[in-house]
Formats: C-alpha cells, sequence, structure tokens
C-alpha cells in the first residue's frame, strides 16, 4: 500500500516572545510514514507534544524544520511550503481533521455543519444534508438538536458533531484528536466502527486515543511521541 | 506571472509627508490574491490597513510599487490580462469600481445614497450600466434585499430611517447586484451589536461562498478573519509582519507583534 502522509525529520519548537524568547521545544527529528489502510496512534503523557505534532501534520502549527508531505490526488505536497489556497484545497479533498473541541459558527444549525464539507467539494446542498443527517442518524443524535446551532449541545453531542463534519467526505488522509473523549460506551462503539470502515476504504489515519480499549481496536501501529521530546526540555530564557 | 491571479500586490507602497519627511502608511506590501480566496487584514489603528485597502482598489495611487488586476475582457484592450491600476484611465477605474469591484465601507452612510430610498440604492450600479426598465430593477432590488434578509417591505424607504444593521446590509446588497468578482470590506462589523454582527458575519459567509467572491477584508477583529478568511496579513507600522493561513497566523503565530495581538484578545 502506498503512503498517503509522511514527514521528514520534523521538528516543533515554540518561540514566547512575550517571554523574552523563551524556547519551548515540543519535539525534534520525527520521521513517520502512514499507508492506506493504517491507523497510527500517537502515545505519549500529556504534554509530550502528541496534538502538536497532529497539527503540524493538519498544517494549523507551522513546522520548526523538517517537512510534512501529504499525498494529494498522487501527487506530494509538502503543507511548509504550499500556499494557503493550496492547503486549502488539501484538506478540502484529502485532509481531514478531526479536532477535540467543536468550534461552532453563530446560528449556522448541526446539519449544515456537517453538511459544509461536502457542498464544498461541489455536492449539491439537498443531497450534502441527506448524507449529513444519514451521519447523525448513525451517530445518534437527537433529531431535534439536527436543526440547532450546536452551541447549547452537550460535549458528547458537540464530539459527535465534529466526527461527522470531519469524516463525511471520506478524506484520504485522517488526523484525529481524542475523538471518543466525551462519548458513552455505545458512541464510542460507533466511532470505533466508522474508524476501522474508513481504514478499510483505504484512508490512512493518524489519532490520538486516550483510550486504551478504543486504540487497541482502531490502530495497527503507535508511535511514542516522547521519545522525540527535546532532551531535558531546556527552557532557556534570553536576556531580556 | 502566475496564471489565474486576479489582485496582485507589488511592494505596494504609500507614504504622507509628516512635518517635511515622508511617513510611510504603507510600506512594500506584496501578495496576490487567486478568485474565490478572501484575505483579511489585521492590525490595530494605525497600522496602514485602511490606507493597503485604498490602494488596493484604486482610491489612492502607490507612491511606490504597484497594484495589477486582471480586467475581465469586455473592459481591457488585451483580454485576461493583468493591468497596473496606475496605467488605467479614470473611466476604466470608475467603470471597475462600479461593476467588477465592491468596496463595504465601514460606516453604511459613507457607502449609501441616503436621500433615495432602498431600492434605489440597490438599482443604482444596474442604472449605470444602462439599465432602465423600471419593472426589472425593483424586482431586482426586492430579490437582493430578500437575499441579505431585509424587509422587502422596507424597499421605499430611505435608509435613514434602517437600524445600523439593516444599513450594513442594504450596503452589501447595492455592491453585489452587478456580481462583482471582488469585494472590499473596511472593518463590515465594527460598530453593530453584537447579535447584529453575527447575523452579518454569517450572512457575509454565506454570500462569499455562494457568490464565490473574492474579498479583502480589513479588520481588528480576529474572530472576524477566522470566520471569515482563508488567509490573512497582519500589519504593523504599514509593514506586514507575517502572513499565511489564517488559523496557522491565529494558532501558531510566528512573529512577536503576532503574538502580542492574538494573546490580547479574550476569545480569537
Amino acid at each position: 500500500m502506498t503512503a498517503l502522509i509522511e514527514t521528514l525529520a520534523l521538528s516543533k519548537t515554540f518561540t514566547l516572545y512575550g517571554r523574552g524568547g523563551l524556547q519551548l521545544p515540543v519535539f525534534s527529528g520525527i520521521d513517520l510514514s502512514v499507508r492506506a489502510g493504517e491507523c497510527l496512534a500517537l502515545t505519549g503523557h500529556s504534554g509530550s507534544g502528541k496534538s502538536s505534532l497532529l497539527r503540524c501534520l493538519y498544517g494549523n502549527y507551522a513546522a520548526s524544520s523538517g517537512e510534512v508531505r501529504i499525498r494529494h490526488q498522487g501527487v506530494w505536497v509538502s503543507l511548509s511550503s504550499a500556499a494557503p489556497r493550496e492547503v486549502f484545497e488539501l484538506r478540502r479533498y484529502t485532509l481531514g481533521y478531526v479536532s477535540q473541541f467543536l468550534r461552532v459558527i453563530p446560528r449556522v444549525s448541526a446539519l449544515d455543519i456537517v453538511a459544509d464539507p461536502l457542498r464544498r467539494i461541489g455536492v449539491p446542498a439537498d443531497e450534502a444534508r441527506a448524507q449529513a443527517a444519514q451521519w447523525l442518524q448513525s451517530m445518534n443524535l437527537a433529531e431535534h438538536l439536527w436543526h440547532l446551532p450546536p452551541a447549547t449541545f452537550s460535549g458528547g453531542e458537540q464530539q459527535r458533531v465534529n466526527i461527522a463534519h470531519g469524516m463525511i467526505t471520506a478524506p484520504a488522509v485522517l488526523l484525529l484528536d481524542e475523538p471518543t473523549a466525551s462519548l458513552d460506551a455505545d458512541n464510542r462503539r460507533v466511532v470505533v466502527n466508522l474508524i476501522r470502515a474508513a481504514r478499510e476504504q483505504g484512508s490512512a489515519v493518524v489519532g490520538i486515543f486516550h483510550d486504551d480499549e478504543v486504540r487497541d481496536a482502531v490502530a495497527t501501529r503507535t508511535f511514542d511521541v516522547e521519545q522525540y521530546r527535546n532532551a531535558g526540555r531546556t527552557e532557556q530564557e534570553s536576556t531580556t | 506571472m502566475k496564471p489565474g491571479v486576479l489582485l496582485s500586490a507589488r511592494r505596494a507602497s504609500k507614504a504622507y509627508v509628516h512635518q517635511g519627511q515622508p511617513r510611510w502608511a504603507c510600506r512594500d506590501v506584496s501578495f496576490d490574491l487567486y478568485p474565490g480566496e478572501v484575505l483579511a487584514v489585521v492590525g490595530e489603528s494605525g497600522s496602514g490597513k485602511t490606507t493597503l485597502l485604498r490602494l488596493l482598489a484604486a482610491r489612492l495611487g502607490c507612491d511606490e510599487g504597484s497594484v495589477h488586476y486582471e480586467v475581465r475582457s469586455d473592459l481591457a484592450s488585451e483580454p485576461d490580462h493583468l493591468m497596473d491600476l496606475a496605467s488605467m484611465s479614470q473611466a476604466q477605474l470608475r467603470r471597475l469600481a462600479r461593476t467588477d469591484w465592491g468596496f463595504v465601507e465601514q460606516h453604511a452612510r459613507d457607502g449609501l445614497r441616503m436621500n433615495v430610498s432602498g431600492g434605489a440604492n440597490v438599482g443604482e450600479r444596474l442604472m449605470a450600466l444602462g439599465a432602465r426598465n423600471y419593472g426589472q430593477l425593483r424586482s431586482e432590488a426586492l430579490s437582493w434585499m430578500a437575499r441579505v434578509e431585509l424587509d422587502t417591505g422596507r424597499i421605499d424607504d430611505l435608509p435613514g430611517s434602517y437600524s445600523g444593521g439593516m444599513q450594513q446590509r442594504l450596503q452589501i446588497a447595492r455592491n453585489l447586484v452587478t456580481q462583482p468578482r471582488l469585494v472590499f470590506m473596511d472593518e463590515p462589523t465594527t460598530g453593530l451589536d453584537v447579535s447584529v454582527q453575527a447575523r452579518l458575519l454569517d450572512l457575509l459567509r454565506e454570500l462569499v461562498d455562494e457568490l464565490q467572491l473574492a474579498a479583502v477584508v480589513v479588520t481588528h477583529d480576529l474572530a472576524v478573519a477566522r470566520l471569515l478568511a482563508q488567509r490573512m496579513l497582519v500589519m504593523k507600522d504599514g509593514c506586514v509582519v507575517e502572513q499565511g493561513l489564517t488559523d496557522r497566523v491565529l494558532d501558531d503565530p510566528q512573529h512577536p507583534y503576532t503574538q502580542l495581538l492574538v494573546s490580547s484578545v479574550l476569545t480569537p
């Protein structure tokens, strides 16, 4: 199977100018490659940089050095050197991301949030809504919530809207940041099945799964981010 | 030259003379905007963002550098050509501003004609293009008023009788009626109540998506930038200090000033 996402000597260090240029190294020298049908689970303690790595893979964080490459319609595209519109195109068609928390847009209903990624790839509004309804149905979101903006939803309800939004276009590369964190056992099982189905359809999945049971059920490999932490996390303060 | 570019700023600069010395209000700003792209320009007051917007919309001329626009073939002598705005005649620029561009002013009163009805405000650009059929103009005005969620029963009222949020929506309808490809917006939601702001933003987001509009939105509100724009420029003292994908700039700002800006807001 072909690799769909890979990193080459990827490093991330935050520089906090408001703190006199404090350097916060997160990780360095990460080489990873995930093929179609694989699910790579990122492991490591809280604060080890798993979410930062995932955000780098999405282009939400800039790589400090090294590279993230995504195979987009058969061609490798480097996230670090791609223009904003190319990153957008990549995200629209190839690269999906389910964040830990749903960013709600005022006034937009749950159904429209889920349908939106389909509309962006040219699916007609009615069909997009119909598919969105199927997703929300399969995720057991009560139907009376579909037409409400999710601002007032519970954490678990928002999370399900978020997952449906991230997975509805079946992106070839799927990034998941604790997709089951606020779900009950039944809904966890639904999400586990969705992830496995995505894998079977040839997606490359990279995720953070705190729940061991979920991780064992979906992951084909694990990747310990801890090992790439910069030695001793030396926090040097430059002269202010 | 890259194919498909709609608007191209190349080291665009503008200076004002202050006590005999030139002071750069905007310096060396370069970027290419593509059709359908929304670019937010953020920075505090005095950072030069409004000057930049005026340079881009040919309301001011560049002192150094240039701004180029891909003029539609029916307006240009050579088709599909990026034309230097400085090389165009006043008549050509006026035509551009009236048809292919929109400009949404911060204060709706500056962008509206206050002494004619709401409907006439929407119809004006069409009339400037030669539309004379009253019935058609009126139905076009009604359909645009409905589209921006204005009460069509107010079509004959003067804009002065509208609320601030309604005036802003009327201004948007007035600009979009000729189906421009590029819209400039100067703080489009500033000064409106929060609830009105949210509705207006949502409307703008939908329109931009639906009509595949390119837009340059000047705002000091980072949440507005996140909601509307795929990419952004951060300006300070007339210069662009950082630019890139909106969520990258806001979530992982690289420049000291951007970090300060992002960390100063309560909920970016």
